[in-house]
């Protein structure tokens, strides 16, 4: 027991991206509202972001930004700074996750304008009609 | 312009477009065609030259800016992605010349914007077959995917529900290829497809680097609409406009099917994908074999051309699918080669549907009666579109499914072999059964002598040359084969 | 055996599928458009009888169209046997345009360009599996005749033909798609090629013989064109086509491409040697057996006559099928002439069927008593052809049901023997009755006792010649009985 606790805390960044992903994948599938739909979209995107950033977390580095100088006479010690490279990435997806959620409200105001209502089952029944 | 570098000018063309056709278009929709088939033509001779240049001497890797891998941005043009990109770019350029026609009547004052979105859907086409880095592969996928929502969106009716759909379903999968792309990184440090696949052999961690094969996996999966996953897309693909579903139908499942192999074979070995797993290959077949026979029966009860043709799409996804797991030479080739016929195919019949619809306003099929007397070269066209899905030689869609149904014999997969007789089957049936409607009358109007009322020859002639085409791939498909497809095989097969 | 490459056997093939193009654009001027059909079917004739003298010399003919899969090019080549073939339906094809004429004026039937064309494009097809290289290249084109066929069947394009339509394309498409494709691939795994070569292919593959009766019987129910029940139902349900189409499409082209396919397979697939060793030809001939009588005994009840002649021709064309399945040299050959001389019988019986129809709007048997006095031209061709389907000398049928029955014999197949004597009778049991009601019963409607009442001499004409060259096969057969020889027994 105290071996599984001790993974769980050790790896805790982890533990809370996968809950965060179940929240955000719940409220796409379950929710019958498209704005909580979009909303557990972004939930689920942000959780991808943390999992990338804290990856790249060591305990004890500094920032990436080095002294040429410094680095021309004694190389660069790894160990000394956070790896830069999954928050470049990640600012790539945000990009990506701004603009879907962009297209992605100005579609659901195109759906509000035309049927008064966001609620999935409340447009289904007006397209029963 | 050097010659090195020509496939990039082929991916930037359309992106450069697409920015003067909303400046230019905005102000006078004269400008749109000249700018749209022009680059268009461009990229597709381009592409073509690009082709050649791989057939006669090989493929080869580019580094973008002349930052070396694995830090600078690598793009692979090999026989594989070469064809794609000369697919993407004839297919496109086609099916912008009907486009041109369709938009005009259905998008009137908003043309401009359709077909900004469309030239950027393009280029983003492009970008992915060219990619070689998995994190890039990410993002184009995403700027093919908004493009593709907003062109959907575009729609009439409940195409903006449609498209809402598509984007959790989109976002869903593309979610689930970042987040394998994610364990990577972490088990390897880099993102660059080569140098991952150097460092994977040599790392323990079996479920981690497993777990990232599935959520890629099933990230294209969602994308290419394989079934189960297909809900998406019968609805987002009909309700679309006409313009939008001729481009995106063709290619996007395509493309997608394209990067499972790149995924497949330039991440991870042969070996690892099939000899180490043989159930979970066999699986796949048998997944891919259901959702054939399933997605085939949907299409039989649809009573609107074009839900039934993407029924059709999703059946012919599981094709693919099956080919590539099938693990043998025979079905890989048949895959690749039917990536580019069903390409062809798909275009045929939807500029087809797309000139109907021009005329009629509908494509339901009681709608549809005596069109073969109102439209007769239209319906040649789509006759011959419709023979290459059922898989008539000498069209291009038998000789596909041929090498498909031996890799299926070869390997002992006879579910898979099964299923594409059966789908085959009712591919007759379905087409058959429009073809009888275009034929026969209302009871009513016997022999009556409706007027000849053709499509405008802007949707005509790309019509026309996609039917030929198919015919002259079909009887050149030896060639093809021998000197890209067998070329393009990932190594190991 | 060394065949020449030379283009003339495609020629064959285009002469009348770019014939079609003419005959479409001069859709308005309908002397002009016959001249086009009569003009490529000359052509045709013209062509093959050139190809006729180097293949009755030993030699023949190739020419390869396209390298389309590894080891399998779309490719034709004239051999003896496809050259039996090409033979009558090219000449067949000659007489039935004239024909065709004269039926589609006097009837005044819609939309005869579309006709025209389509037969073109058929016959193009027929031409093409008679010298079809391979199984690929014979499948290729025999799916060109299903397809081209399909707006000649439902030409009258109201419900019934509707119906028909639907029936023909599922019986057609569905076992060549279903059944014959995925044996041809089976065949394909088994030996990496699809040639065809005398001696067969699959004997050194190494199959099994479950495996190879497998392949067998997908083949004789695949290529459901040639009529073996239980997949014969297209066959009476296109009589609903104008019935050149039935005379020339379901008398002689599509029934025969298919009965044309399976023997391929039996002799060129298969060989003769390799069936004998693993015991196969008792299932072609049990299931052809089977067809011969259940269909003859149909036919007697048919009231239609060209229903009647649609399941007279079920019959016979199991005759063929079970003569290759005897596996013995008399039998084999027999098999073969057998499409040649049913040919030119049977074709006589649908002109005079439809020359019937012109002239006095009959349809059924029963309400033809008499008839036989008005038209006795007509009649003794519809006697000439009934005679020779019988095999009765001095008649062409004779000669290859004269091979059939030796073939039995000499292969003590003894059962068969009887089979081919009980049909035989059940023939003359449904034909001669016609004959006999025509000129020697009283008219139910004594209007029709007056005078000579022909129908048109497009009509008249080539009917008559095809019952004379029916004749004339009995005493002349040397050039189909010399090719059938090169063909099995190079």
């Amino acid at each position: 027991m105290d071996m599984v606790l001790a993974v769980i805390v050790a790896k805790y960044n982890y533990w809370v991206y996968v809950v965060l992903m179940m929240i955000g994948f719940y409220a796409m599938i379950g929710k019958r509202n498209l704005v909580k739909k979009l909303i557990g979209m972004n939930i689920f995107q942000t959780a991808i972001i943390l999992m990338f950033v804290s990856a790249g977390v060591k305990h004890g580095a500094k920032i990436p930004i080095l002294d040429k100088y410094e680095v021309l006479k004694h190389g660069v010690d790894a160990t000394g700074v956070v790896n830069p490279l999954p928050h470049v990435l990640m600012l790539t997806a945000i990009v990506v996750a701004v603009s879907i959620t962009g297209v992605a409200l100005a579609i659901l105001l195109r759906i509000y304008r035309e049927y008064g209502t966001l609620e999935e089952d409340e447009i289904l029944e007006k397209l029963g009609k | 312009m050097s010659a090195s570098n020509l496939h990039m000018y082929v991916m930037i063309a359309p992106l450069l477009t697409a920015f003067f056709v909303n400046l230019l278009g905005r102000r006078s929709r004269a400008w749109l065609a000249p700018l749209a088939l022009g680059s268009l033509a461009f990229s597709s001779l381009a592409s073509l030259v690009v082709l050649g240049r791989v057939v006669r001497s090989g493929g080869y890797r580019y580094t973008v800016g002349n930052w070396t891998p694995p830090f600078g941005i690598e793009l692979v043009v090999d026989h594989l992605s070469a064809l794609m990109l000369v697919l993407i770019s004839l297919v496109a350029l086609a099916a912008t010349l009907s486009a041109l026609k369709s938009a005009e009547q259905e998008l009137p004052g908003r043309e401009h914007l359709f077909f900004t979105l469309y030239l950027i859907l393009i280029a983003g086409l492009m970008g992915l077959v060219l990619t070689a880095d998995a994190f890039n592969l990410y993002v184009l996928l995403e700027i093919t995917s908004i493009t593709t929502y907003g062109l959907i969106a575009m729609g009439k009716g409940r195409a903006p529900l449609a498209s809402f759909n598509y984007i959790i379903m989109g976002s869903i999968g593309a979610c689930f290829y970042l987040l394998g792309v994610g364990y990577l990184y972490l088990m390897t440090g880099t993102l660059n497809m080569a140098d991952i696949a150097r460092i994977l052999p040599d790392i323990s961690g079996g479920a981690a680097v497993a777990t990232a094969l599935a959520f890629m996996l099933v990230g294209l999966w969602v994308k290419m609409a394989l079934f189960p996953l297909h809900g998406w897309l019968p609805s987002a693909y009909s309700l679309a406009p006409t313009g939008a579903a001729l481009l995106v139908a063709p290619l996007m499942t395509k493309v997608t099917i394209y990067l499972m192999v790149r995924v497949m074979f330039s991440i991870f070995s042969v070996d690892y994908l099939f000899l180490q797993n043989p159930l979970v290959q066999s699986g796949i077949v048998w997944a891919a074999a259901i959702g054939i026979v399933c997605a085939s029966a949907l299409a039989l009860a649809q009573r609107n051309l074009k839900r039934m043709l993407t029924y059709i799409i999703v059946a012919e996804v599981g094709y693919m699918v099956g080919g590539v797991w099938l693990a043998n030479s025979t079905g890989m080739t048949g895959a690749l080669l039917h990536i580019v016929n069903d390409a062809l195919m798909t275009l045929c019949l939807f500029l087809a549907a797309a000139a109907i619809y021009y005329r009629l306003g509908s494509l339901d099929f009681d709608r549809l009666q005596g069109i073969y007397r109102k439209m007769p070269v239209t319906m040649a066209a789509f006759t011959v579109g419709a023979f290459s899905m059922i898989g008539v030689p000498p069209t291009a869609g038998f000789f596909s499914k041929w090498y498909l149904i031996l890799g299926g014999i070869e390997s002992g997969h006879w579910e898979y072999v099964a299923a594409l007789l059966f789908s085959s089957l009712v591919n007759a049936v379905l087409f058959f059964r429009i073809i009888e409607i275009g034929y026969f009358f209302k009871s009513g109007e016997h022999h009556g002598h409706e007027l000849r009322e053709e499509a405008p020859l802007l949707m005509q002639v790309p019509l026309l040359i996609s039917a030929v085409a198919l015919i002259v791939i079909g009887l050149g498909s030896g060639p093809l084969v021998d000197s890209v497809i067998r070329m393009a095989l990932p190594g190991g097969f | 055996m060394d065949y020449q490459t030379s283009i003339w056997p495609l020629a064959a093939i285009l002469i009348s599928l770019l014939g079609a193009i003419p005959i479409m654009l001069s859709g308005r001027s309908p002397n002009l458009r016959e001249s086009w059909t009569l003009l490529a079917a000359l052509g045709k004739v013209a062509i093959v009888v050139a190809l006729l003298p180097a293949v009755l010399a030993g030699g023949g003919y190739e020419f390869v169209i396209a390298e389309v899969l590894p080891g399998v090019p779309l490719a034709l080549r004239v051999d003896a046997m496809g050259m039996f073939f090409a033979l009558v339906a090219s000449i067949l094809w000659f007489f039935t345009s004239l024909y065709s004429i004269g039926y589609m004026r006097a009837l005044k039937e819609h939309a005869q360009t579309r006709y025209f064309a389509s037969f073109a494009v058929a016959i193009s097809a027929t031409i093409g599996v008679a010298f079809a290289a391979n199984l690929l290249t014979l499948y290729l084109f025999y799916e060109m005749l299903s397809l081209s066929t399909y707006p000649l069947v439902t030409h009258e394009q109201n419900a019934e033909a509707r119906t028909s339509g639907r029936k023909y394309l599922t019986y057609i498409l569905g076992t060549s798609i279903g059944l014959a494709l995925p044996a041809m691939l089976i065949v394909y795994a088994l030996t990496g090629t699809l040639d065809f070569k005398s001696g067969g292919i699959l004997a050194g593959s190494g199959a099994s013989p479950q495996v190879l009766g497998l392949v067998l019987v997908l083949f004789l129910f695949g290529f459901a064109k040639s009529g073996i029940m239980p997949f014969h139902g297209w066959l009476p349900a296109a009589m609903v086509a104008p019935t050149p189409v039935s005379s020339f499409l379901h008398g002689v082209a599509v029934v025969k491409v298919g009965v044309f396919s399976i023997l391929r397979v039996i002799f060129h697939i298969f060989g003769a040697d390799l069936l004998l060793d693993v015991n196969l030809g008792v299932v072609i001939t049990s299931i052809a057996s089977i067809t011969i009588l259940v269909a003859s005994l149909v036919a007697l009840t048919q009231d239609n006559l060209k229903r009647r002649l649609a399941y007279s021709t079920i019959g016979q064309l199991s005759y063929m099928i079970l003569g290759a399945g005897m596996l013995s040299a008399a039998g084999m050959t027999g098999g073969l002439l057998h499409i040649a001389m049913h040919a030119f019988g049977k074709i006589t019986l649908f002109f005079c069927a439809g020359a019937i129809f012109v002239a006095a709007g009959k349809k059924y048997i029963s309400q033809m008593d008499g008839l036989g006095r008005q038209m006795p031209i007509t009649y003794l061709a519809f006697m000439f052809g009934s005679l020779s389907i019988i095999g009765m000398p001095p008649l062409g049928g004779f000669i290859s049901k004269w091979n059939l029955v030796i073939g039995a014999v000499s292969s003590d197949q003894l059962l068969l023997l009887v089979v081919l004597l009980v049909s035989s009778l059940l023939n003359a049991a449904y034909f001669l009755p016609i004959v006999y009601r025509g000129f020697f019963a009283r008219a139910a409607d004594p209007v029709f006792d007056e005078g000579i009442r022909e129908a048109p001499l497009f009509c008249l004409i080539p009917l008559s010649m095809t019952a004379c060259a029916s004749l004339a096969l009995f005493f002349y057969p040397d050039i189909f009985l010399r090719l059938a020889q090169l063909a099995l027994f190079p």
